[in-house]
């Protein structure tokens, strides 16, 4: 808008001037919301907490402490001296060890789960509706019909079937994780596609592919990233939800949801740290990424506000 | 006493980008069933003069000065009494009808909820009285009309059911801020027209915003040309465009084309319009005038009067124009 | 007869209107956007097209664009039939022909700075042009409408509505093509930027050879740029000649109102004017009139009107149009 000023001031130098783009307009704004900046700090801090605790934890995940094994409610308490920051699980293993490759997994699944999404979801929303028509009503009914089958259901029966894995449960969160991502990227593309640049494209003679990534894609990005970061702790629960019923990563390996469902389990023995920690992770991680979503919304969107 | 006076407003914006001086000291009065018309370009700051003047800014905006609405007070009032005032006495029309009206409201209900909640009218009384209205500003078939959807009128005739709701309340001031931008030339015909005569039936004062002069002519008795959110020159409509005394009114009128009159070329006023964070420290207009010369940049020009009820903000003589 | 560029021979285009409800296989409705429309393009010249909006003056550039597919009729550049091309070839066609649009900053991706926007039709037809090369050109081109090359790394929303349309331009420019579109370009813009507009796209057409066809409302725009003017109405071309024959001895009802409708800043005579406004609005083009389309709005419509559908005859030298009284239309004004 008020480019003519700054054009006269650069007309000496004649270098080209910077622009500021939609996405630096955006990241200004979000740098001035201060929940969604804390909200991001802390998912920093988890997940340099996830990168960098095995080296500083004194305890491998595995190993059980046989010190405390048989008087964990007294011996395995959160303590600096014998090394067991966050205190035991009920197998004495250290659960600082434990609760840092849980970090790991879940965040891990959480975004892995939000990549598809965005990539699969994105693609195919944005291709069904810059075609339209009858490759629109297609794809669109495939999505309809994964959506309804119980996918819960199906990933239980896979975890089943095939054995619990990691690449299962990859598997069945990247199958379910993209269709609401399709459905929305496919909603914004309806009405992007009436745009004029849109247009401008189509009549210049840009290859429709080349129009969907050019155009499409770079516009939708801005509703897209801010149902991922809502999509990630959306993943992280459904992960722990499977990990809660027993079916998630296999012992040794452990996540928030299985570490959550052994310290509920050992409650009842006052061993309150065994379920306190992981959980305390597993909120400010969730509340760090609607702090940051929300963020987002705002400073991609400010009209909406 | 004049309906409306305002004196020095200013108003600006905080943005990240600075501040935007939108208006700058503008100071102008109109009569009871005066018609007046605010030309400027996009970013003269005439859209936000009208908001300032109804308590309508943006959050990030402020105004100083004064608006004398019938002898009261209103600038800066609080939302409560601004909104008896916006219900009662000024009545805003927008460029886009369809900002104003509610799509999933029949046209006849959001007509009739205006007087019901304004004047406590009973439905079936306000509903008729809304049908009287959409009759006045020339709808056929009225009664039917208000059972339909904003979504079923063409834009012409959305604008003028936005005519017809503004005029609802029996204002005494109406605002029009660019009602025939979005619509075609025989559209915009019709609706000018329709302005002039409810202006005159009704007995309303109106204030035209239009960056268009051509459409000022037959529609406004006086006319305010303003520009960097200041007034270029201000006077009877006729005697304006007979005899134009500052620079950029002469470049505006001969930027419009016309088909009375053969045209070589349209003359154009070269350059953007300015830069509302950083207006030079004289005369807005002095980057882009054909007339500049060495105050022009330093100093703003006075609004001094001259001739019959004219005023003009320019260093440079009359007699230096055309 | 100077040589025709393009030629859109009885050029019809039909949407389906799936009726809001209905079964997805009922039959959808049919409407007619564009009904046997004729022009010719010559080289260099350039062809005004006027209606209000729903006249069908958009669609009918978009059919020769090739972006809304044709119905019937044939559309032929330099005597090719290019209604029948490939995706391919006509994608390939971009290069020649190109557009510009009403909305300046809508027409301009906001994620993407004016540098790669300029630029992109280019890397589009020439792929194999050399960075430093495009760059070079792309400053040309923005130098050329009038903007500094040096805004390249700018984005759309940091320019004024005037600046946008010159991007717009430099975009539609950069593949040299021979026939550009502007479709309502200065509509959305300030009147004073309007006419820089239209002097530039003027100055563009003499030094680059342009041929263009400039869509407008507002005839008194379209006069300044064009050599023909077409009259469109709910679809018809109803009016075509040159445009001092079309401005000075306008022989459509319809013509005459658009004339008529068009503001002169001047109180004097805008007092001075009877004004024949053209009443009432243009009828839905699901349900035109019949006979005569513009009928339920003529002045001098009477009832043949609605049983025969008027012929677009030749009147004098190359001014055509579809009324039978225009010569009454013609004494009407005189009076």
């Amino acid at each position: 808008m008020f480019a003519t000023k700054a054009a006269a001031d650069n007309l000496a130098a004649a270098q080209p001037v910077k622009g500021r783009s939609l996405w630096a307009d955006a990241r200004a704004r979000f740098l001035r919301n201060k929940a969604a900046v804390a909200g991001l700090i802390v998912l920093f801090l988890v997940t340099l907490f996830a990168l960098l605790g095995p080296l500083i934890a004194p305890w491998n995940n595995e190993d059980i402490d046989w010190n405390v094994l048989g008087n964990v409610a007294e011996a395995g308490r959160p303590s600096l001296e014998t090394g067991h920051w966050f205190g035991t699980d009920a197998l004495g293993r250290d659960l600082f060890a434990r609760t840092v490759q849980g970090t790991q997994i879940s965040l891990m699944v959480g975004i892995v789960g939000a990549l598809i999404s965005v990539i699969v979801g994105t693609l195919y929303g944005a291709v069904a509706g810059y075609f339209g028509g009858r490759a629109d009503a297609v794809m669109m009914r495939a999505v309809d019909v994964l959506m309804s089958i119980p996918y819960m259901f199906v990933l239980i029966l896979l975890l089943v079937v095939f054995g619990r894995s990691m690449l299962m449960l990859f598997i069945g969160i990247g199958l379910v994780s993209w269709l609401d991502m399709a459905r929305i990227a496919r909603g914004q593309t309806l009405s992007l596609r009436s745009k004029e640049y849109v247009e401008a494209a189509i009549a210049t003679g840009v290859k429709p592919f080349t129009i969907i990534l050019r155009h499409i894609v770079p516009n939708l990005l801005g509703v897209v990233i801010v149902y991922a970061t809502l999509l990630v702790p959306s993943m992280i629960i459904y992960e722990s939800f499977i990990s809660f019923l027993g079916l998630g990563v296999q012992e040794p390996l452990t996540s928030w949801g299985a570490l959550i469902n052994d310290g509920a389990a050992e409650m009842n023995n006052g061993t309150y740290w065994m379920l306190g920690f992981p959980l305390f992770f597993f909120v400010i991680t969730l509340f760090g990424f609607f702090f940051v979503g929300d963020g987002l919304r705002d400073a991609l969107d400010p009209k909406d506000r | 006493m004049a309906l409306l006076d305002v004196k020095d407003l200013r108003v600006s914006f905080d943005t990240p980008d600075g501040e935007v001086h939108a208006v700058n000291g503008m100071t102008l009065s109109l009569d009871r069933g005066e018609s007046l018309a605010i030309v400027g370009e996009s970013g003269s700051g005439k859209t936000q003069l009208a908001f300032a003047i109804l308590g309508l800014l943006a959050r990030n905006g402020h105004a100083t000065g004064s608006v004398r609405f019938d002898g009261t007070e209103i600038l800066n009032l609080p939302e409560p009494k601004l909104n008896k005032i916006r219900a009662n006495e000024i009545s805003m029309i927008f460029q886009d009808p369809m900002t104003s009206l509610n799509p999933f409201m029949r046209v006849g209900d959001q007509m009739a909820e205006v007087l019901m909640l304004h004047h406590g009218t009973s439905k079936s009384k306000a509903l008729s009285e809304s049908a009287q209205m959409l009759d006045a500003v020339r709808i056929p078939d009225a009664r039917s009309r208000l059972r339909m959807y904003p979504h079923e009128f063409s834009g012409g005739m959305r604008q003028r059911i936005m005519v017809a709701m503004s005029l609802l309340c029996r204002p005494k001031l109406l605002i029009a801020d660019e009602p025939t931008t979005a619509l075609d030339v025989t559209v915009q015909n019709q609706i000018m027209q329709l302005m002039a005569d409810i202006q005159r039936d009704f007995d309303t004062a109106l204030i035209l915003i239009t960056h268009d002069l051509a459409i000022v002519a037959g529609a406004c008795a006086r006319t305010l040309v303003m520009y960097g959110g200041q007034v270029m020159e201000m006077g009877r409509t006729d005697d304006l465009f007979e005899a134009p005394s500052h620079p950029y009114t002469l470049g505006l009128l001969k930027a419009v084309p016309r088909l009375d009159v053969p045209q070589e070329t349209l003359e154009t006023i070269p350059g953007d319009p300015p830069d509302l964070t950083q207006l030079p420290d004289g005369c807005p207009f002095s980057p882009r005038c054909p007339l500049a010369f060495e105050p022009c940049a330093d100093r703003m020009p006075a609004l001094e009067p001259f001739g019959e009820g004219r005023f003009r903000a320019c260093h440079a003589n009359r007699e230096d124009l055309e | 007869m100077s040589d025709v560029l393009l030629e859109a021979d009885n050029v019809s285009v039909t949407f389906d209107i799936q009726r809001p409800g209905a079964w997805p296989w009922t039959p959808p409705d049919k409407l007619q956007a564009v009904k046997q429309a004729s022009i010719q393009l010559e080289s260099g010249k350039t062809l005004g097209l006027v209606g209000e909006s729903g006249s069908g003056k958009s669609t009918l550039a978009r059919a020769i664009v090739g972006t809304v597919p044709i119905s019937s009729g044939t559309v032929l550049w330099r005597g090719q039939d290019w209604s029948a091309a490939s995706p391919a070839e006509r994608r390939n066609h971009g290069r020649h022909v190109q557009m510009v649009f009403q909305d300046p900053l809508a027409a301009l991706n906001p994620r993407m700075n004016v540098g790669e926007i300029v630029a992109e039709p280019l890397i589009t037809h020439f792929p194999d042009l050399p960075k430093a090369k495009v760059r070079e050109k792309v400053g040309a081109m923005m130098e050329r409408v009038g903007l500094l090359p040096t805004l390249v790394n700018r984005y759309p929303h940091e320019f004024s509505g005037g600046q946008c349309q010159r991007i717009g331009i430099a975009r539609a420019l950069i593949t040299e093509p021979e026939l550009v579109i502007c479709d309502e370009p200065v509509s959305a813009l300030d009147v004073s930027v309007q006419a820089q507009v239209v002097n530039l796209l003027k100055g563009l057409q003499r030094d680059m050879g342009l041929t263009l066809m400039f869509i407008a409302h507002d005839l008194s725009v379209v006069r300044h740029i064009s050599d023909r003017i077409a009259v469109m109405y709910l679809g018809r071309i109803v009016e075509i000649a040159d445009a001092a024959e079309v401005i000075g001895n306008p022989c459509h009802p319809y013509t005459r109102a658009l004339i008529a409708s068009v503001p002169i800043p001047s109180p004097k005579a805008e007092r001075a004017r009877h004004r024949p406004v053209l009443q009432g609005e243009l009828p839905s083009p699901l349900a035109p009139p019949s006979g005569c389309v513009f009928r339920t709005r003529c002045p001098i419509a009477r009832d043949s009107c609605a049983a025969q559908v008027p012929e677009f005859e030749l009147i004098s030298g190359d001014h055509r149009v579809a009324c039978p009284y225009h010569a009454e239309a013609g004494l009407a004004r005189a009076e």
